[in-house]
């Protein structure tokens, strides 16, 4: 019995489902016509991302005035979005990387829809620093290239650059796991394409996957050592964009625990969105079989665990501000003066959204229910956005001097850019959707027999 | 002499394919290919597959990019235009490396991954516009196919497979 797996765990693949059966239901929402759900979230998130374009161009053409920035607060909502963006990202990684080396079987219906996620986030985050260089046509500049300027190199000591390798080797290994995971699925799809034009797209798609036995001994090799790649560069990745802040010498930022704690932030922000992308694709594809409630379920428990390590780091940092007793901590982003200040809002909001909505998950039947997960899901995804924007413009809003004291309002730009990166994302997870196998249907075959409810149930039958 | 025509078995059953190939190699016949439209486990030890060495290969490109990751922070940083940033130690490469370790971290990953799959896409021979090799379009479905060298030995050779549980059992000219 190569496929046996204890009675007491809970089926993964709901229904009497053939190894045919995932097949089709897989290929059903690429093969099938989009019904009018899909068109009107597929025109908002349009719209949006025309407008964040059009506020982009503005920037671009007028200058970084337009946003809310002074020169105190030279930072504010631009690396609030990028560092959410980039921790929504990690919990695609964490799923495909971390979960295959712990070899959790339930990742399986998840991981290609939170790959997915990842590299549209981290699309989004790249756009960020990108137009905030004003002159983005010199983004290039961040590469180490020999150039006319007396071969004046980047500076290799700064974590501003450390973060442009880490994210672009990131945002590339992620794309090649992804793909290559990909292959087998639309190789799967091509082979029962009967319109010519999609066959041919699917082929060039497939790469020519076909399957033979050494290929899928490589393939496995292959994705097992990504994974062990992809598991480190995920805790880098964060861990670098956390020195951004904790190498420089602001009180709030100049902190040691940050690399962690963004860590877990990052992957407590990634499965919510997983969480929320997941909760409406089930039912818009018709997926319910595959993600289930226990999936629902294990995601929330990993979503307790890093929300309680980033509730402790909070605490910590609390705790250590007032400890110092010195006036400057005063005023970091978790301090007493922060809580009762002119930002007392982003404070409690942070406090609200991050920590206490969460907490409900401790009760099972929360847990397991799909539209409370959701909706904790959304207060998460809002209270992660804001404790970035806690660390970057509370601290930066009372400096040393009174007068460099200054409250950061976003202009329209500021709120129209970061609406488009949204639209922008759900218009590529919209199409993804539409056009690519939302779920590894070959990996989920290999497990049909082991964890499948039907097979499970004849196995339970036997032994009685 | 070899023979131009293959036989080909089809199964619809992961554990049915895997004995089939345990008990097509005991009577000694030779299997040139199985296609599969999923992993099965212990199908290339069955089969007599060499193990891959694609992890091995992963580990040199990754030595490489850290070896090109210490070439390029010294050259930039310390040979071509040292310069004082933060008071860094910029006249010695060893002192100056714990700001590096980032870089060398990244390009590490960078070069194992990248190189690795480009490896893997040219030994399997994968790439965009190669045409799909896999005889019948089932095989990325739900069956699995035993593709069997036949050399005037038709009859026997069905009759085992038949025997196996395949499903179907054709015999095709190989071009």
């Amino acid at each position: 019995m190569s496929h046996y797996e204890a009675p007491i765990r809970e089926p993964l693949i709901l229904g009497h489902k053939s190894y045919h059966d995932i097949t089709e239901d897989i290929a059903r929402p690429i093969e099938g016509k989009a019904n009018k759900n899909w068109y009107i979230a597929f025109y908002i998130s349009l719209a949006a991302m025309l407008w964040g374009f059009g506020c982009i161009f503005y920037t671009v053409g007028t200058g970084i005035g337009v946003w809310g920035l002074s020169k105190n607060i030279g930072w504010a909502w631009d690396i609030t979005n990028f560092v959410w963006w980039v921790g929504i990202g990690h919990a695609g990684t964490l799923i495909s990387a971390v979960l295959l080396l712990f070899r959790q079987k339930w990742r399986m219906a998840i991981n290609r829809s939170a790959e997915a996620m990842t590299i549209f986030a981290v699309f989004q985050a790249g756009l960020f620093p990108i137009i905030h260089m004003g002159r983005p046509w010199n983004a290039y500049w961040v590469l180490p290239l020999p150039n006319q300027f007396g071969s004046l190199w980047v500076n290799f000591n700064s974590p501003l650059l450390w973060d442009v390798f880490a994210i672009s080797t990131y945002l590339s290994v992620s794309l090649v796991f992804w793909w290559t995971g990909l292959l087998p699925d639309f190789a799967m799809i091509r082979d029962r394409a009967v319109k010519p034009f999609q066959k041919k797209i699917y082929s060039l798609l497939s790469f020519g996957w076909s399957g033979r036995a050494k290929d899928w001994q490589r393939f496995e090799e292959v994705s097992l050592v990504l994974a062990g790649l992809a598991t480190p560069l995920v805790l880098s990745v964060h861990t670098i964009v956390s020195m951004d802040f904790a190498t420089s010498i602001n009180p709030g930022w100049h902190s040691t625990i940050f690399p962690p704690y963004f860590v877990a932030g990052a992957i407590f922000s990634g499965f919510a969105m997983v969480q929320t992308l997941l909760g409406i694709m089930r039912k818009v594809t018709n997926l319910e079989a595959y993600i289930t409630r226990l999936h629902v379920e294990y995601m929330n428990i990993v979503i307790i665990l890093t929300g309680g390590i980033v509730a402790v780091a909070y605490a910590t940092e609390f705790f250590i501000a007032w400890y110092t007793g010195s006036q400057y901590e005063d005023y970091t982003y978790l301090s007493i003066g922060s809580a009762t200040g002119p930002y007392a809002w982003a404070f409690w909001s942070l406090i609200i959204f991050n920590i206490i909505t969460p907490q409900l998950l401790w009760i099972k039947k929360f847990r397991r229910s799909f539209i409370i997960s959701f909706l904790i899901s959304i207060a998460i995804n809002i209270g992660m956005w804001f404790e970035r924007f806690d660390i970057i413009a509370i601290v930066l809003s009372k400096g040393h001097l009174p007068s460099t004291w200054w409250r950061f309002e976003p202009t329209f730009v500021d709120v129209g850019i970061f609406i488009g990166t949204i639209g922008f994302f759900f218009v590529l997870f919209l199409l993804y959707a539409r056009t690519f196998p939302v779920i590894a249907q070959a990996e989920v075959k290999t497990i049909l027999k082991s964890s499948g409810e039907s097979y499970k149930k004849l196995r339970d039958d036997n032994h009685e | 002499m070899s023979s131009s025509k293959v036989i080909h078995a089809f199964y619809n059953d992961d554990e049915v394919v895997l004995d089939a190939v345990k008990k097509v190699k005991a009577a000694n016949h030779h299997i040139e290919e199985v296609f599969c439209p999923f992993p099965v486990h212990g199908l290339d030890k069955a089969m007599g597959l060499a193990p891959t060495r694609l992890a091995i290969t992963a580990f040199i490109y990754g030595v490489i990019g850290l070896g090109m990751a210490i070439w390029l922070t010294y050259y930039t940083m310390i040979a071509d235009w040292p310069q004082d940033i933060g008071g860094k130690p910029s006249f010695s490469w060893a002192e100056n490396m714990p700001a590096f370790v980032p870089i060398m971290f990244e390009l590490t990953v960078f070069f194992a991954a990248h190189l690795m799959v480009i490896t893997f896409y040219m030994r399997s021979r994968i790439w965009p516009f190669k045409k799909a090799e896999n005889p019948d379009p089932r095989t990325t479905d739900d069956h699995f196919l035993m593709e069997i060298e036949l050399l005037d030995n038709e009859e026997e050779l069905t009759a085992l497979l038949n025997e196996t549980g395949a499903v179907e059992i054709n015999v095709v000219d190989k071009h």
